[in-house]
């Protein structure tokens, strides 16, 4: 079984989508951008619902999409299975006969895709409930009919279209690592497009950052969460990340402000990721031994959980996680002048 | 409803007087319908041979029309709601045809059309020794010409309403056209081809006009349900009643079918 190949532009008057992407067998690639980059259209020209501006995809050895050659193989001819965001399922045939309808439509025998269809049943544990209809099922349970669907249809590439998006939060977390489960049992390439960073740092071998129709940063998902390129990806895994130029372990950030980093090798243009929780807050000058210290006014406060994220407008200005204690503690408010520090340890540099 | 929770935009007293007229002038009728049958004498009216005849006839017509209707109306209303061809305006505007033509001029149109020396009749006459006016088939031309823009129309409405998630995601299963078509399209709007079925037949059921100009009035081969009341109005006036109340009966029965598509007002429509 062999790999997904694809360059896909696809031309709208206020937007253009140029993305060249290759997904060896056995791989999952999440595809993580904000609402609107482009990640539905990707995966519709995948799956033959709408056509390529320009490109080629390539699904294992079968071109199927070429507009230079004008070859252009229908969705019901790809072999491309795919999970949608809504699942999909067919309202008014019961789990079994949604599972069996792949099977079914490549004109195998009613008994024959109904055998077929109760293996995948079996194995993503939707025995008990093969008679019901997708109205009642939980919202777990429907994902999984929609994978069992997909995969039963024998597909040569699997896409998932936020996959976890229509649950909750409780079921997502169970859900998730199924799914993490079934994905690798699939051996063909497996491209998922999500918005949730977490669904891509789980599921994902590698991960794509697509911003405004083009890809910004692509990597293991520990490069990027530890390197983002992006302020789009810094502010999604709450990281600060500044752009500066270094000189001998100090960073001239463009913003303004100089930050000390450990690193005394790297030189030029750079970026600087350094966590929230990483920064401390005072109201008066800190003595002590962090090498970066530097004012600044409050410029919002927000709650995250258990925390509280403060930003903080100055040279650089940043985002400062606390305890919500240490806020009533320090009596800080929108516009009271802060003191921040951080240590040059805590900060991540790197060639931008 | 008292004074203090009656909303805003409730219609001020002096307009309940014209609607309670208009509601007398709708009602009054089947009461009178109501009032003067003859119900002593029901059971015998509609069980003589001329009321047998009229009522076998108008339900083996009335079927068929509506089965042609479904076999040649439903592909119409998949063309007309997703293919995308020139004039398809104009072919709209045609099915629609039908439902504004008086019967009568309907009727006329038929006979020019497939008459002995219509257009298209000449040919079934002299090809296949084939003749619809005055037989039993030409009734079931007239009811068709007549019921099928129900049907066209009706489905069509359904299938432009169509979200098509389901049907890209049939085709993304490897289904066809035409599976996806029968295995997804047609069960999701199942309601809506129920609904035009219905309202076929019963425009079939109550066709007059266009089916005594085209097939006349014999009893037995083209005396239909409506023909029977107007000749019966002639001779006697109480069978003509017995039949109107059996085609009243149908009409109800038909509003009771209907009434998810259009009696509930309000939130569901």
């Amino acid at each position: 079984m062999s790999g997904l190949d694809a360059r896909v532009v696809v031309r709208r008057p206020a937007f253009t989508l140029d993305v060249a992407l290759d997904v060896a067998p056995g791989e999952v690639v999440a595809v993580l951008g904000p609402n609107g980059a482009g990640k539905s259209t990707l995966l519709r020209t995948i799956c033959g619902l709408e056509p390529l501006g320009e490109g080629h995809i390539r699904l294992g050895d079968v071109l199927v999409d070429e507009p230079s050659t004008n070859t252009l193989v229908p969705a019901a001819k790809r072999r491309v299975g795919i999970v949608f965001q809504d699942y999909r399922l067919f309202p008014h045939l019961t789990v079994l006969d949604n599972v069996a309808f792949g099977p079914r439509s490549a004109g195998r025998s009613a008994r024959h895709s109904r055998d077929a269809a109760t293996t995948w049943i079996e194995r993503l544990r939707l025995v008990d409930l093969v008679g019901r209809k997708p109205g009642a099922l939980s919202g777990g349970q429907a994902q999984r009919v929609a994978l069992a669907r997909a995969l039963a249809s024998d597909p040569s590439v699997l896409l998932l279209d936020e996959p976890l998006a229509a649950l909750d939060a409780g079921t997502r977390l169970d859900v998730r690592s199924d799914l993490r489960e079934h994905l690798h049992e699939f051996d063909g390439p497996t491209l998922l497009v999500t918005h949730d960073p977490l669904d891509a740092l789980v599921l994902a071998d590698r991960l794509v950052v697509l911003e405004e129709g083009s890809i910004t940063q692509q990597g293991t998902a520990l490069d990027v969460a530890r390197r983002p390129a992006t302020a789009y990806v810094a502010r999604l895994l709450g990281l600060n990340l500044l752009r500066g130029s270094a000189h001998d372990g100090d960073v001239m950030i463009d913003g303004g402000g100089t930050v000390h980093v450990t690193d005394r090798g790297v030189a030029g243009a750079v970026l600087v990721a350094v966590r929230p929780s990483a920064i401390s807050l005072h109201t008066q000058q800190p003595e002590g031994s962090a090498r970066n210290v530097w004012a600044g006014t409050v410029d919002g406060i927000e709650s995250i959980g258990d925390r509280v994220r403060v930003t903080v407008a100055g040279a650089p200005t940043v985002m400062v996680d606390v305890t919500a204690a240490a806020i009533t503690d320090l009596d800080v408010r929108r516009g009271t002048a802060v003191w921040l520090s951080a240590k040059a340890t805590e900060l991540e540099v790197y060639p931008g | 409803m008292t004074r203090r929770d009656r909303p805003t935009t409730a219609p001020p007293w002096p307009v309940w007087v014209p609607a309670g007229l208009a509601l007398l002038f709708l009602g009054l009728p089947i009461v009178g319908l109501l009032v003067r049958a003859p119900w002593s004498r029901m059971w015998e009216i509609l069980t003589s041979p001329t009321s047998l005849d009229a009522l076998r006839l108008s339900l083996v017509t009335a079927s068929a029309a509506t089965l042609v209707t479904i076999v040649i109306g439903i592909p119409l209303a998949w063309l007309l709601a997703r293919a995308d061809f020139r004039g398809r305006g104009v072919v709209r505007a045609l099915v629609t045809v039908p439902l504004v033509l008086p019967p009568v001029v309907g009727g006329i149109a038929l006979l020019l059309a497939f008459g002995r020396r219509g257009i298209m009749g000449q040919y079934l006459d002299s090809c296949c020794g084939i003749t619809l006016p005055f037989t039993t088939p030409g009734v079931v031309v007239a009811e068709t010409f007549v019921a099928m823009p129900f049907l066209v129309i009706t489905i069509e409405g359904a299938l432009r309403g169509l979200d098509t998630r389901f049907e890209d995601a049939a085709a993304t299963l490897g289904a066809g056209r035409l599976t996806v078509f029968r295995r997804v399209t047609l069960p999701l709007i199942l309601p809506s081809i129920a609904a035009g079925v219905v309202l076929t037949f019963a425009r079939a059921l109550g066709e007059f006009g266009a089916t005594i100009t085209f097939a006349g009035n014999l009893r037995g081969v083209t005396q239909t349900l409506p023909l029977a009341v107007y000749i019966g109005l002639e001779g006697d006036p109480d069978e003509a009643i017995a039949l109107s109340l059996v085609l009243l009966a149908v009409s109800v029965v038909v509003l009771v079918a209907l009434r998810d598509k259009w009696l509930r007002t309000g939130a569901a429509s």
